[in-house]
């Protein structure tokens, strides 16, 4: 079933600095290369994430934005022919080795995706899905609080966390798997393109909670949207497909430099929108 | 082909609209297809109107307590509907976590190779053999090689084996149908295959799997063929009371009174079937109760 191929000697990476000297980022990749059966996906992607910070991740469709961030927490390998090689560091362990389980890592990178999908459950038991299947013992409706606080959904659903997850309206059912994924407490918050189902109104509610999320854990976001990116990220990702076929990372850098004063041409073509 | 390739805009004489002839295919269609539904609805209604006037008043308490007797006034089907109802409820001890267990593995657990393509194909194809050959089949396995002999269990056993693709190829489909989306909703919040199976998956496919194997039961209750060949008996006189005596059951009893010449006996058939039909309905009502719970919980 799992079929990816972890190359040894990439794990010398884990010590390796990162471009600024600074061994600060909570995940890196060291030559991740990806495939779909034959189909090459990613080629040769170096890059560091810092914790506690905003990476937006960009490009043209295709270029294998969301095959990316899928690498984080080991969700491609649910795809049958998925062949990584390569590293994925998470704090300072790669999360491709064979003792690694996925669904701890799963618990610690937590995932939203790009179009709502709730459990057809109550909006309590929605949330405490996570907490369950990990195991917790603690005071689960405490959890749930939290949980649906931090994702600022509580005050519209507190009165009736019996109702089904469906009934809420898309933004809302977007914040309820914000809150679904915050209840097990993770590092890092992957986001697959999390307002492209929403309105211009909940996408704005998503991103406001994306800025104070920023305070206490790691995101990662993959936008089609630039504006989106420029507005809430602190570091932007730009992706694009080489001659290869696979996705490229053209260049990674603070926010306001990429967009501003971008050094690779093929950045500066399709954030000005010459192309993509 | 001149005219094709200059890509001038078509005159207006080229469409034909002829509204008259579409609106007419339109109706045309829709009578058909009111019917096609009509002809299933009155068939069911010839013969139930049929079957209530010949046999409803066979059915009283007397009819149902007491054993079958070659007098016909005394005769009654107890011990046949104690012989469904036993057959039924063990067919279904083995047959709902075998089915929903192998759906389970073909949908959730089994790559997706040549060896499983051929099982799914065959168990499809299973659903296609005649009863009476799985009535053959336990014959040789529960009643002789089992030594098992002519008791409920050996007739739970072989409707099993009859049912079991049905049960399979029906919860496959419900399991199919719970969005990938749930699955990878459940995998990214850390839940093993198992819990994503437990909590996510078999929850939302509860309502179309209980469908499917009530269905696949009320076949159960009305095969007779497989229990003639395993040797059910045709005349029962006391209660069967448990998995290893023998019995008979209402589809025999009935076939066994329409088999007799007097007249009287047609019409304890046909409050045999009145009972049948009974036993059937509920099943399915409770099928589409079931499901309408499981769904009205679920939204």
């Amino acid at each position: 079933m799992i079929n990816l191929r972890i190359d040894a000697q990439t794990t010398d990476a884990v010590a390796t600095p990162s471009q600024n000297g600074q061994t600060d980022a909570i995940l890196m990749t060291r030559s991740l290369n990806f495939w779909y059966g034959s189909a090459y996906v990613l080629e040769d992607v170096n890059c560091d994430v810092r914790p506690r910070e905003v990476t937006a991740i960009i490009g043209p469709s295709g270029c294998g934005k969301s095959t990316f961030l899928r690498c984080f927490n080991r969700m491609n390998e649910l795809i049958p022919t998925a062949r990584l090689e390569g590293s994925v560091v998470f704090r300072n362990r790669d999360i491709y080795d064979r003792s690694v389980d996925p669904v701890e890592v799963r618990r610690q990178v937590g995932m939203v995706f790009q179009k709502p999908n709730p459990f057809p459950k109550s909006i309590y038991d929605n949330v405490a899905y996570g907490p369950r299947v990990n195991g917790y013992k603690g005071d689960m409706d405490e959890v749930v609080e939290t949980s649906l606080k931090r994702a600022a959904l509580w005050d519209e659903v507190k009165d009736d966390l019996k109702k089904s997850g469906l009934a809420l309206s898309g933004g809302q059912q977007q914040r309820l798997c914000i809150a679904r994924a915050l209840a097990v407490q993770p590092d890092v918050l992957l986001m697959d393109e999390p307002c492209s189902a929403l309105d211009p109104i909940a996408t704005t509610r998503i991103e406001d909670l994306i800025r104070e999320l920023r305070e206490q854990l790691t995101i990662i976001i993959v936008t089609h949207n630039m504006q989106q990116a420029a507005r809430i990220s602190d570091r932007t990702a730009f992706f694009t497909v080489a001659e290869s076929g696979a996705g490229v990372l053209v260049e990674f850098n603070d926010t306001q430099k990429l967009f501003t004063t971008p050094t690779d041409p093929r950045t500066e073509a399709y954030i000005t929108g010459r192309f993509g | 082909m001149s005219a094709q390739s200059t890509a001038a805009i078509p005159s207006a004489d080229v469409w034909r609209p002829s509204q008259t002839r579409r609106r007419w295919s339109g109706w045309l269609f829709y009578g058909l297809a009111v019917v096609s539904t009509l002809m299933g609805l009155v068939m069911l209604g010839a013969l139930l109107f049929d079957i209530v006037t010949d046999g409803a008043g066979q059915v009283d308490w007397h009819f149902l307590t007491n054993y079958p007797s070659r007098i016909a006034d005394n005769a009654g089907l107890r011990s046949a509907l104690l012989g469904s109802l036993w057959m039924l409820a063990f067919t279904a001890i083995i047959a709902f976590p075998l089915g929903v267990g192998a759906a389970i593995y073909l949908e959730e657990y089994a790559p997706d190779n040549w060896l499983t393509r051929f099982i799914q194909l065959n168990i499809a194809n299973l659903a296609g053999v005649p009863s009476i050959v799985y009535g053959l089949l336990g014959l040789g396995l529960f009643v002789r090689w089992l030594a098992l002999g002519r008791v409920v269990l050996a007739g739970s056993m072989t409707m099993a084996l009859l049912i079991l693709p049905l049960i399979i190829v029906a919860s496959r489909e419900a399991i199919r149908a719970v969005p990938d989306s749930l699955r990878e909703g459940s995998y990214a919040l850390g839940a093993t295959r198992w819990q994503m199976v437990r909590q996510t998956v078999l929850p939302s496919a509860a309502g179309g799997i209980l469908t499917g194997t009530i269905l696949a039961l009320a076949r159960a209750i009305g095969e007779t063929a497989p229990l003639i060949t395993i040797g059910a008996l045709t005349y029962v006189a006391f209660d069967p009371n448990g998995p290893l005596d023998i019995f008979t059951v209402l589809p025999i009893q009935i076939f066994n009174w329409v088999s007799l010449p007097q007249k009287e006996f047609h019409s304890l058939a046909a409050g045999g079937i009145v009972v049948l039909l009974v036993v059937l309905l509920t099943a399915n009502s409770l099928a589409v109760y079931l499901r309408y719970r499981m769904q009205r919980r679920l939204q």
